[in-house]
């Protein structure tokens, strides 16, 4: 029996020519990461630790992104705290205000992650980085620490779901809508402690940033990892970011699956998630009418350039619906300095919307958009559970950035057929 | 190693937002943390709890964030033990990893109501329901993971390693 794309790359990483599923591991990691509110939680666990320093001071990084620029004191401190440990260390990825972007947005952008890699960090999206071919999954604060100081994690070596996604995405069809569809098919724990791998002709359709919106959401379906096969697409993307070497891996004909799902890419309608779980997804012909106060464009799923485009080309000449607030957040300094250039900027703020500096804030409920009782927003984010955004009775709907700018508009949740595009 | 309390009961796919709402991350100390535990699925659990009583639930616990915050919580707030049909990955690995005892098994997560008085031992995985007079055959921890929980969390099996 063989091994699929993800087992390939742990048995790679811990020494050993073959792993199956259910097996222990300590396998090497190639980069450790942490944000605001879970590095300094890490350190806290790390300075209980008989160690001096940091296994690699090149291979952890910590970006300051989720309660930044700081939202009150209390923030303000932990950033101080991650900041000072990341002095005292050397560490050499360390991003705050200014230079930070969303992590997951940031860290492929930087080059810091690339196909074959293993990769742990303390923020549950973190399995967003299987886009490029690595392996990559979220832990909490204590793995973070025993991973800065030992260089090494472990893990259960998991089985897998199969993907197969084949033909040309229909019209308005993203990365986004295609893993709401998946996880409205198999559920927010369809694929509990399993790789998710993407696999099939369609994939050839998706861009690094649809791709990296589906690895993203994969722990939406209670995934350990989702996963890419690496391809053109992929090379010229790390090509463009990167100068480290990367491994590519590719599953066994032979390879063991859980479950195999083909998916028609052509027959897909643009879908969301409505509260307050991920997996409760309706097409958009099934939704009705749903009135919204908040429309929240960006977070480590859909903060990418090509998410501004889309948003930015149906938001242009037209203007946000009266009484509903628009937020629209770069995930990253070099995305927003994009959106500038390109004139996007122009059209987010002409059509009403205001347009941040990059931070998790509102997806989370941090700041930057938070909602009161009984109000709703749709949203390009990844998760619609109770408070996710604010108040424990507010509402979170989850789209694609298409559909979260023709809401925008309109007032209500809308396709951007609806405007005539 | 044993646990024993009075059983909370919760539902299918407790999410850590639910567990620990992110406005309160920003103050990541345990007994900060612990009075704010489940504050969003029920307002009234952190009065009501008591040292050593235990959470059961059903499928997917802890689903969502990575916050190791969410476990923190929950030992902060003086239970002593987690059963759930099954737990989301991350919050499974958290809990080990800072020595907050979970189990999985699905019949006492079906057959346990919230009041009952339970008690379970963790060597042999068995739980019982002593409200009920029932018995249950939870799924014990590999030897590696029962480790970590006996340091009391990773960081001390690291250390004694």
């Amino acid at each position: 029996m063989g091994m699929t794309m993800t087992q390939k790359i742990l048995a790679a990483h811990c020494g050993l020519d073959k792993v199956e599923a259910g097996q222990l591991i300590e396998a090497n990691l190639d980069l450790v990461l942490g944000n605001d509110v879970t590095s300094p939680v890490a350190i806290k666990e790390m300075k209980k630790m008989n160690v001096d320093g940091v296994f690699d001071k090149d291979k952890i990084a910590i970006v300051l992104d989720h309660f930044t620029p700081n939202k009150d004191i209390k923030s303000a401190e932990l950033c101080k705290c991650a900041k000072e440990f990341a002095n005292e260390k050397g560490i050499t990825n360390f991003f705050e205000t200014g230079e930070v972007g969303i992590e997951h947005a940031l860290l492929p952008e930087k080059g810091l992650v690339v196909a074959g890699d293993v990769v742990i960090g303390a923020d549950s999206h973190t399995c967003t980085y299987g886009a490029l071919g690595a392996f990559s999954t979220g832990v909490g604060s204590t793995d973070m620490a025993a991973g800065m100081a030992t260089g090494q994690a472990w893990f259960k070596v998991p089985s897998a779901l199969k993907f197969v996604l084949t033909g040309k995405p229909a019209k308005w069809i993203s990365g986004k809508d295609i893993i709401l569809h998946i996880i409205g098919m198999i559920g927010v724990d369809g694929a509990l402690y399993k790789s998710m791998e993407f696999v099939g002709d369609g994939i050839q359709y998706l861009s690094m940033d649809d791709r990296f919106s589906m690895t993203n959401m994969a722990i939406e379906a209670g995934g350990k990892n989702g996963i890419f096969p690496v391809d053109d697409v992929t090379i010229a993307y790390m090509k463009e970011h990167s100068t480290k070497e990367y491994h590519v891996y590719e599953a066994d004909e032979d390879a063991e699956y859980d479950e195999t799902y083909t998916i028609d890419l052509s027959a897909l309608k643009p879908t969301v998630a409505f509260p307050h779980l991920p997996e409760n997804t309706r097409t958009i012909d099934e939704v009705g009418e749903v009135k919204i106060d908040q429309v929240v464009i960006g977070s480590c799923t859909n903060g990418h350039i090509e998410d501004m485009r889309i948003a930015a080309k149906i938001l242009e000449g037209r203007h946000v619906a009266k009484g509903v607030r628009c937020i629209v957040i770069p995930a990253t300094q070099q995305i927003y300095l994009q959106c500038i250039e390109e004139g996007l900027v122009t059209s987010f703020i002409k059509a009403g919307a205001a347009v941040s500096t990059p931070t998790c804030g509102p997806c989370l409920g941090g700041h930057m958009g938070i909602l009161a009782k009984g109000e709703r927003a749709v949203a390009t984010t990844n998760r619609n559970f109770v408070g996710r955004m604010g108040d424990p009775e507010s509402e979170v709907y989850l789209a694609s950035p298409a559909v979260a700018a023709a809401s925008a508009v309109t007032g209500k949740i809308s396709c951007p057929d609806e405007l005539g595009l | 190693m044993k646990a024993s309390g009075t059983v909370f009961k919760f539902g299918d796919n407790v999410d850590t937002d639910v567990i620990i709402p992110a406005r309160y991350l920003n103050a990541p100390a345990p007994e900060d943390l612990a009075k704010h535990c489940m504050e969003d699925i029920d307002v009234n659990f952190v009065k009501n709890v008591k040292k050593g009583d235990i959470i059961v639930a059903e499928k997917n616990f802890g689903c969502g964030s990575s916050r190791e915050h969410a476990p923190i919580s929950i030992k902060a707030a003086g239970v002593s033990c987690v059963i759930a049909e099954t737990f989301a990955r991350i919050f499974y690995r958290n809990a080990i990893n800072i020595g907050l005892p979970i189990i999985e098994c699905k019949e006492a997560a079906h057959g346990i109501e919230a009041g009952d008085q339970v008690e379970v031992d963790f060597d042999s995985g068995m739980i019982y329901n002593r409200t009920k007079g029932t018995e249950f055959k939870g799924q014990a921890f590999p030897e590696f993971m029962q480790k970590i929980i006996k340091a009391e969390g990773l960081i001390n099996y690291i250390n004694h390693k």
